[in-house]
């Protein structure tokens, strides 16, 4: 049983990377949208976090999300992957249940 | 697939209802079934017809609306919430002696077994919210 799990809170503003990443299964992927994208930014304390996530867990970030905040997708960490909500869809579907740490 | 979805988020707090709007707008542009958006808590707000954005804002309501209608969506609004934040439609202003009603076009109030019922008869329930 494989959970995709979706973070919608900068890491800066709440811990439920943390959480995530402390109980998240071999199996899972995480899917960093709304103010979440900023754990995938690289340059920050969080930065080397997600590059450790990226090891283990396919690890994705919502494209529109990133562009919204004038992020650019050559400044996030790297093995991160970018979708856009069609991939968003593709995800769900793929990923048995979705989580929602909100 | 059949999708489930739950909002916990008003309309205009952070981005939830936006995201959703994209997730169900994407996930029926792909061919899969929205077989309900259940409002839940604060995610209520979303089904006020009386909201008034600035006109170079989005309409959130409105964009419900008409997504519902284009694609025959079921938006449920639910009723414990709804009663504690003043979203009312005409049962309900009946039921509680109020002097009006402002439920959204397309949206229903009901109760949380529609959203067990989602969860149940969906292959997918995704939650968005605060």
């Amino acid at each position: 049983m494989s959970t995709l799990h979706t973070i919608n809170k900068s890491p800066f503003d709440r811990n439920s990377l943390g959480s995530c990443l402390r109980v998240i299964s071999d199996s899972d992927a995480i899917l960093l949208i709304e103010d979440g994208i900023y754990a995938a930014t690289s340059g920050t304390i969080f930065s080397d976090v997600v590059k450790a996530a990226v090891q283990s867990h396919s690890v994705y970030v919502l494209g529109p999300d990133l562009s919204a905040r004038g992020m650019k997708e050559d400044g996030i960490v790297e093995g991160v992957n970018v979708v856009d909500y069609e991939g968003f869809v593709d995800l769900v579907t793929e990923y048995d249940k979705t989580n929602s740490w909100l | 697939m059949k999708f489930g979805i739950q909002i916990n988020e008003g309309p205009y707090t952070h981005e939830a209802s936006t995201t959703a709007l994209n997730f169900v707008s994407a996930a029926i542009e792909a061919g899969h079934e929205i077989f309900r958006v259940f409002f839940y808590h604060d995610g209520v707000n979303n089904g006020t017809r009386y909201t008034t954005p600035p006109q170079d804002d989005r309409n959130i309501v409105n964009a419900w609306s008409e997504l519902a209608e284009k694609h025959d969506i079921d938006l449920v609004v639910c009723v414990a919430a709804a009663q504690r934040r003043g979203i009312v439609d005409e049962g309900e202003q009946e039921r509680n002696g109020k002097d009006g009603n402002n439920i959204a076009p397309g949206f229903r109030i009901s109760g949380l077994g529609q959203l067990i019922e989602a969860g149940i008869q969906s292959d997918r329930l995704v939650v968005f919210g605060d």
